[in-house]
Parts: structure tokens; sequence; C-alpha cells
């Protein structure tokens, strides 16, 4: 036994790629191990993830397969040999073991006697099968964007390799891959530690090895020490004690562990007088363009600094430089937004509305200002709905926002922050003099823009949010543009995600259906249908991963019915709250059969009776069924009237020791007609009567 | 130019341009000079767009101001230019440490490595009327994007083989930076020796920024503008059906047919294409079609280039 290390040093790997690559890379080498029989179950394994490597370690591998025995049983006895002879079916047979028919042994089983041979399949060394299997492996990486790199191979990968690393104990493996053998060298980091050797001696050396290469190869390491410098940086550059925090940004942490392989932080500052540019802009010019961390002081609102993560060490000195880059850069970057964000103001929102007839949506739906209009429409639809219902809704304030929501795409500050759109525009009318209703709306109209983010502050920003979403899908749909696979250029997956997290989780409850929402779009009932369709499937998506909901719950909720959002999320988690009892497990099981006889019965042509008809009841357990069942409806219903989900299901589960019973004495399938027909019925009721909130019949039961 | 004592002056932008140009020399690249047609961008030289396709090595460097009218700010803004130099290098095919002596060129510039945040970040170009494309990083030192590292793909809708390392600097950024001012029309240029007075980049070219923005986002003749597209494309496209004759062609015949002079009118069109956008002459919905055009002819030239390298050197065999 030997433990098993393998690197592989690539060009700086895009920042995005390397988590996927690192657990793809680990899973690949445990792959091969497991099924050559190298690597025992439950050993360890651990793998490093920098910009310029990836690598595995596993403990504890075999350096040598084991032989293995492979019992090959031929023909009987009886057919081998004739008057003690031997026939060509054992002749046969003794060269396709590859031994003399003498060495041919008898073996009992079931069936006879019957001749056997036994093969031994020698074992190959650890190293021999690794290098044979590694580069099929390494080729077969997913990369979301790779390229060719060397002349006349057609062999793509993400960037250019650079070196390898494959060790078994203290021997080198050669795993060939792009042009490279595998050795013992690994290289540190380029600038703090050069282009020299490092030679590792064992697999278990990596790490320290690295470390004195100026390299942290363990991306939680990484992780911890940026996080723990920038909590440090901060509190130190707090010279006056108002109270600095760096605004926590799990995203922007990851990319930078990903972008570093020796991270230190630095803080810098900028002229108080920005701070007078929206904080949103700062922001984004801080974080998606400069990948620096905004600070805050006690009271949450921006000060005027930021934090660096470098991938280097320097000293006081090289520190001083470094920051007087930075701050350089982000002057010249903010200069520039203010520059936008004043000849923006120029030409008011309203005068860019019009502008919106040069501005293409889609061609072959015409422009901005067109879809403005349906927009609009769209928004007084749903307005119009939800008040009926008795919400409250700002219908002026939402058809001014609707109005003017797209003006922003016009700014240049837009052109240039193309991730502000939405946000610009709130800001431009708030800053224009229109009401803080009309500026919220336009400023979340984007919203949610993934299943983190938030959903819209204000009703009216829901109702915009949604018209605008379900616009482009029903635009998309009706030119036939759906996505397919993973394929989906206009986010359509997206907007109705963004759709049915809003009708979900908006502070006050929405009072619309997923299934009005598909028809305010569109008057193709073609079209109205597909999106029907999409919706519920964003709605099955949303159960299982924003909601956690498990499959089998998720298709028992949606059964009846996906429409309706909120009461979908609720009978769905009903249902999961309740699916661990053992009468409910029962009764689900139970009405997973009703639904089997039903259907096999239909399967024959024999129809369940109109209704149930108490008189042809002559069994006394499914009259005690019926009769209980019938009480329990009245108390469901009522319980299911309240959406006290949960209560209702407990109810129905209390049918268990009458399902049991009748299953165990009553034969539905009757030989009288009329007595099965009307047990059929019967069935039938149960079923309709307690599968409104959840068909349980799709509920998969362990074991 | 701030001069901080005991530190060695900061390289003038024409100093700068030496010691890069000198230090690729140094690693067998030919310097070519600037191409005196208007391009957007380094890499629409046909020292690089063209000379990347087919199996043969090149290793060239040049500087090449490039022009984009949309991006002129009337020389209002210290950061952005209508006309910008890039110092563009081309490694075909890319040495195996290439990365290396890129870090060596900034380390010849007066950069000491050890002091600066060095990070190399995805960044994948492309420029879709060529149907050229790359993938590669841009260069920051400490938060200030100085290089676009890019491994060329494809060009013209064809697989390069080999691929082509590309590296571009942006010349007027770096000298910001090196010498430490905040607008770039206070680079210094270049010294006097004798008297010591200093020529900045403002003297040199601030009045072209003021003209040629006012030029392109005022003054051009929208109407003309179309005649000299409509008239540049005619020409072009005449060139380029003669392609298909290429099989009949003699050597001499092939090899002095036009190619390239097809490829400066098709450069011609898409420079009056990003006026007439500047000009704010191009509505979005003309937009896709007039680019389409455009791409027509200089994925047109790519192909008849590559079709002539081809057959030249089957008749040379």
């Amino acid at each position: 036994m030997a433990d098993f290390l393998f690197e592989i040093g690539l060009e700086e790997v895009p920042a995005r790629m390397i988590a996927g690559a690192q657990a793809e890379l680990e899973q690949r080498v445990v792959k091969i191990l497991e099924r050559e029989r190298l690597m025992r179950s439950g050993a360890g394994t651990k793998s490093f993830a920098t910009p310029r490597r990836l690598a595995v370690w596993v403990e504890g591998v075999a350096e040598q397969q084991e032989d293995v025995a492979e019992e090959l049983v031929g023909p009987s006895v009886k057919v081998a040999y004739k008057d003690g002879v031997a026939t060509p079916a054992a002749v046969a047979f003794a060269k396709k073991a590859g031994v003399e028919v003498a060495a041919l042994k008898t073996i009992t089983n079931a069936k006879g006697e019957y001749l056997a041979a036994t093969l031994v399949k020698a074992g190959r060394e650890a190293a021999e099968v690794i290098a044979a299997e590694m580069p099929k492996e390494l080729a077969g990486i997913y990369w979301a964007k790779n390229m060719y790199w060397r002349a006349g191979r057609p062999e793509r990968f993400v960037r250019p390799v650079r070196w390898m690393v494959a060790m078994l104990g203290e021997k080198t493996v050669p795993v060939e891959f792009g042009g490279y053998v595998a050795g013992s060298v690994t290289y540190g980091h380029r600038v703090l530690f050069g282009e020299k050797e490092i030679v590792l001696k064992a697999p278990g050396d990596y790490e320290d090895a690295l470390l004195g290469g100026f390299v942290i190869a363990d991306v939680e390491v990484r992780r911890q020490r940026i996080r723990k410098a920038l909590d440090k940086v901060t509190r130190a550059g707090d010279l006056k004690g108002s109270g600095l925090r760096w605004r926590e940004d799990h995203e922007l942490v990851d990319k930078l562990t990903q972008l570093t392989e020796w991270p230190s932080v630095l803080m810098g500052g900028f002229e108080k007088e920005y701070l007078a540019l929206p904080e949103e802009v700062l922001v984004t010019v801080m974080r998606d363009h400069q990948n620096y961390f905004a600070v805050e002081d006690k009271s949450g609102k921006l000060a005027p600094h930021f934090l660096a993560v470098l991938n280097t060490e320097a000293d006081e000195a090289g520190v001083a430089v470094i920051r007087h880059g930075n701050e350089r850069v982000l002057r010249a970057r903010f200069n520039d937004a203010r520059f936008f964000w004043e000849f923006d103001q120029r030409v008011p929102l309203n005068e860019r509305c019009m502008l919106l007839e040069n501005v293409t949506f889609q061609k072959d739906l015409g422009s901005y200002a067109v879809k403005t209009g349906k927009v609009r429409k769209a928004a007084a639809a749903l307005a119009g709905r939800v008040v009926e219902r008795g919400l409250e809704v700002d219908v002026l304030a939402l058809d001014h926002a609707a109005r003017l929501a797209k003006a922003d795409l016009t700014a240049e500050l837009v052109k240039e922050f193309t991730e502000l759109q939405g946000v610009v525009g709130g800001l431009y009318a708030r800053a224009q003099g229109f009401p803080a209703a009309v500026g919220d709306a336009i400023y979340d109209q984007y919203k949610p823009e993934s299943m983190e983010d938030g959903v819209p502050r204000t009703t009216e920003g829901a109702l915009l949010a949604i018209a605008d979403k379900a616009d482009t899908i029903a635009g998309m749909f009706g030119l036939g543009l759906e996505p397919t696979g993973s394929k989906d250029p206009f986010a359509l997956r997206r907007a109705a995600n963004g759709i049915v997290k809003i009708l979900a989780e908006t502070k006050v409850t929405l009072p619309l259906k997923l299934d009005e929402i598909a028809e305010m779009g569109s008057y193709d009932a073609a079209v109205v249908a597909k999106m029907r369709g999409f919706f519920a499937e964003r709605l099955e998506f949303y159960l299982k991963e924003a909601r956690g909901q498990a499959y089998d719950v998720v298709k028992a909720a949606l059964a009846a019915g996906a429409s309706d959002v909120r009461d979908a999320v609720a009978r769905a988690e009903a249902v999961t709250a309740v699916r661990g009892s053992d009468d409910f497990v029962a009764v689900s099981s139970a009405f997973k059969r009703m639904k089997n006889i039903l259907s096999q019965a239909r399967e024959k042509g024999i129809s369940a009776a109109r209704g149930v008809d108490a008189a042809l009841l002559t069994e006394p357990t499914e009259r005690a069924l019926a009769d209980r069942s019938a009480e329990l409806a009245d108390r469901v219903y009522t319980l299911r009237a309240e959406k006290s989900y949960r209560a209702a299901l407990e109810e129905i589960a209390t049918l268990r020791p009458q399902v049991d019973a009748f299953f165990e004495a009553v034969m539905v399938m009757a030989p009288d007609e009329a007595v099965r027909a009307n047990r059929l019925a019967l069935l039938e009721k149960v079923l309709g009567d307690f599968s409104g909130i959840a068909d349980f019949s799709e509920i998969v039961i362990a074991g | 130019m701030t001069e901080i004592a005991g530190k060695k002056r900061a390289l003038t932008f024409q100093e700068l341009l030496f010691t890069l140009q000198r230090f690729w020399a140094d690693r067998g690249c030919v310097l070519q000079q600037p191409y005196d047609v208007e391009v957007g961008a380094g890499t629409m030289s046909p020292d690089t767009f063209l000379r990347v396709l087919g199996p043969k090595p090149v290793r060239i460097a040049y500087a090449q101001p490039s022009r984009r009218p949309a991006d002129g700010r009337y020389g209002e803004n210290p950061n952005r230019l209508f006309r910008h130099t890039q110092l563009q290098v081309i490694l075909k095919p890319p040495p195996v440490r290439i990365q290396e002596m890129y870090l060596e060129s900034l380390v010849a510039i007066g950069i000491d490595l050890k002091e600066h945040d060095i990070k190399f970040e995805e960044d994948n170009w492309e420029w879709p009327v060529g149907g050229a494309w790359g993938v590669g990083w841009q260069v920051m030192l400490d938060g200030l994007e100085i290089t676009q590292f890019t491994y060329f793909q494809q060009c013209g809708g064809m697989d390069l083989d080999p691929i082509c390392g590309e590296i571009t600097y942006g010349l007027e950024r770096i000298a910001g930076f090196l010498q430490d001012v905040d607008s770039i029309y206070d680079i210094v240029w270049a010294v006097e020796p004798d008297t010591g007075r200093k020529v900045t980049y403002g003297e040199m070219r601030l009045a072209e920024e003021e003209q040629f923005s006012a030029y392109s986002f005022d003054y051009a003749d929208v109407g003309r503008l179309w005649e000299h597209l409509n008239s540049y494309e005619a020409e072009c496209l005449g060139l380029l059906s003669q392609v298909k004759d290429f099989g009949e062609m003699d050597v001499l015949k092939l090899k002095r047919f036009p190619v390239l002079g097809a490829y400066e009118l098709a450069l011609k069109c898409s420079h009056l294409f990003n006026l007439l956008d500047a000009r704010g002459a191009i509505s979005v919905t003309e937009r896709v079609g007039v680019m389409a055009r455009i791409r027509t002819l200089v994925v047109g030239v790519a192909k008849a280039y590559a079709a002539q390298g081809e057959r030249v050197s089957e008749l040379a065999s």
C-alpha cells in the first residue's frame, strides 16, 4: 500500500471553472482506482486546486492488483464424454479456458455434473493501470470553454498543460498527457517562487512542499485565509473607530479564492466626493469590475474604502505601491461613472422612452417601445385581477413604471455597466422626481435574477416584474424559441423561475395563479398551453431546488394542482411533514393499490358505478370504509378550505384501520357485476375525496 | 512625471515602445510598422488577421494605432481615447514559456514583479465580424488591465493549426501607470536631452482627439459615409467574386491576385461602419444587417487568403 498523488499544472484556469474541475478530477481518479480494485472503500481522499493546478491525493492505494480467480462452467459431463472419450464440446471448452482437457474438473450444481475450469487473472501493477487509464479520464474532463493548443493535435483542453505529477508512494507513475510525462516535479508561485523546481519525495509532502513555494493548495484554507485577512485589515484600517466592516460577498470570496495561490488583503481609499454617486454604482464598479470588497460603517453606509485581495505578499513599501495603483484605477473608473451619470441626466426618462423605438428587443418582436406597450397592458390586466380580489395596488404608479421601465437602456451608464439596468432607471426616476412607488418598481423589475436573489419589494414592482417576464416568455414561445436541453439563450427558464419565486415569496400574497399569467401575455391557445406546461415545470424545479422537497412529494403535490404557487408549496410541505408516520405510509400504499385496481379495471373495460349504492355494500369492512371515509371527507374538506393541510393529512391517515381491513376482507373484483361496479365506485370516491392536497399514490415508500 | 527620489525614472512613452519592441525583437519577432489603414484593433491588421492563417510559423510585433470613433470624448475624459496605441505581438506557434516571456517583458519596462500584484483573469476575445475568437486572459497589474493575452483559435471561421499566441499591450495605460499620471494627456512622450523639455501626450495628440471626436459625432456627412461604404463594399465584392477562378489561374497570376487589396477595402468598410455608428446613423435594426455585410467581406477575404496560400504551395510543389 502506498499513497497516490496526481497533479496537473496548467496556465491560469478560469476561476469559474476550478471548483467543478477539482471535484471531477477527484471523482475520476477514485473511479479508476475503485474499478481496478486498487482502492479500498472508505479510503481517505483529498483534492486541491489553485488557478494553476488541480490535484488529488488518495490514501493507501494497492501497488498491485490482486490475482482474481474466476470459475468457468462448461458443458455437462454427459455431453462432454461419449464412452469415456472427450467430445468436440469438451475440447472446445478446454480451448476456450486455455487448458488441456485433462486439466478440466467436474463440479456438481443444481442441474447435475458439469465440466469447469478455474481461470486466474493475474493482477497488474497499479502504476501500469493508472498510466493506461488516467489520460482518458483527463481528456474527458468537462470544460465550459476549451481550446486547441498543440499543433496538429485534435485534442482540446481548458488551457495549456505545463507539467504533471503522478506518484505512487515514492515512485513516479508515467502518466502521459498533452505532450508531458508525469514525474515528481511541481512548481510554486509564479512571482514569489519563480520557475524553480519543487521535487516531491512522496505524496504526503505535497501540501507542505507547496507552502514552501508560496502556494496554498487547499482551497478551504485559502478561503479562510482571505476571510481572516479581510477582517483583520478592515479592523486595522478603522482608525477613527467608526466600526468599519467589509461587506460580506460569498461569491466574490469564492472568485478570489480561485484567482490566488498566496492571497493577502490590502485596504485602499477613495475621495469622499464619490460617495455622492449612488451606492449601487459604486459597489458595481468595485465588485464587478475590480473584484474589490465594499466597506461600510456601523450604520451600514458605504465608507470611502475598498478591500483588494492580492495574489502576492508584499512588504510595507510594496503594499503602498500596490495600494496606490489600485486607488488610481478605481478613481479613473469612478470618474467615468460620474461622467456617465451626469451626462445621462441631460435627457429625462420621459424623453428616453421615445428613443426606445430604435432599440430592438428581438428582431421579430420589434423594439422595446413595442414591448413597453405590451407590458403596460399585461401589468394593467394583472393589477385588475388582484384589485378585484381585494389587494391594494397603486395602479397609476404601476402604469407609470411600466411605461418608463426600459428607458434606461438608452443611458450611457447602463451601456457601461449592463448589470445595472433597471437599477439605473429606478435611480433616475427618483432623481427626476417620480413617486417612490414608480422608482422602486422600475428598480426591482428584473428581480429575482437568480434563485438566491430577493423578490421585488412592492406589489407594483412584483406585478411589473411578472408582466415583463411573462411577456418575454410569451413572445419567444410564440416564435417557437423555447429553451431546449441545456440551451436557453433568452434566459426564459430564469424568467419563469422568477415568476414562480415572486408568487411564492412576496411579502403580501399576490392572489394570482400561474395559469392566469400564462393567459395574460398571449391570446394564442397553443402558446398558452405551452406556457402552462413550462410554468408547471418551473414550479416543480422551485419546490425541489428552493424548498428542498423530495421529488415524489413534489409530484404528489403537483398532481393535485400546479397553478397556485403558494398553495402548492403549503401542500408539499404538509406532505413532507406527515410522510414519516406509519399510518400515512399505510394509507399512501393503500391509495396506490386503489389506483392500480381502478386502472386495471379500466384497461379491461370494466367500469365503476356512477355512485356508491349503500344497499350494495355487502361486507361489513366495506361498509365501515364507506361510512368512515364519508365522515372524514367532511372534516377534510373543511380543513382544506382553511388551508390546514397538515391537519387534513393527519385526518386522512386515521383512515388506516378501515383501509387495511377493507383490503384484507374484500375482493374488489367480485364476480357479481353490480357489486364489483359498486366497489370500484367506492374506491373512486375515496381517492377523489382525499387526493385534493396531494396524490398519495405518487409517494415512494422506502423499503 | 513624478520622480520619486532614489527610484529609477519611469520610461517615456516612446522609451516604453522602444523597450518592448527591442524585447520582442530579441526573441525573434520581426518588427513591422503600423498598418496604414484605419483599424479598430491591432488584431485587424493583416499582420495578425491574415498571418495567423495557415501552417507557416510567424513571430511579429508592431505598434498599431486603433481607432474607435464611438469611444471619442472630445479630449475631455482623462482615460478614454478615440485613438489609442496597441503593441501587438504575434507568436505562432506559441512558445511553451510564452507567459514567462511576457512577464519578463514587464520586468524589462521597469516593473519589479515582486513589488506588484499580477493576476491572469479569464477574458476571452471575440471579433464576430471576422469569424475570429480566442481564449485567454486580461492581465491585471495592481487592479489595472494592462494586457489582453489570447490564444487565437479561429479566424475567418476557420480553425487555426497551429494556434497562435497574441499579446496586446495597451501602451497608454502602461505608460500612465509607469509614470503615475492621472490623465493620459499628461504622459511624457519624450524628453529633449539637451533642454530637458518634456513633450507630453496631450501636446502630440489632444488636437486630434478634439477634432476627430467632433468629426465623428457632429460633422461627418452621413449620406456620403454610406456612399463610401457602398462603393468600397462593391469593389471588395468584385474582387471576391473572382476567387472561384483560383483553380484556373497560373501561379504568377494567382500570386498577384490582390486578396490583400480586398482586405483593405473590407477594413475601410468596417471603419465607415464605426463612423456611422458613432454618428448615430445606424438604427439597431439596420445594425445587424450592416454587420452581416461586413462579415461577408472580412470572412470572404480570410477564406480567399487561405485558399490562395494553399493553391500557391500546391502549384509550387
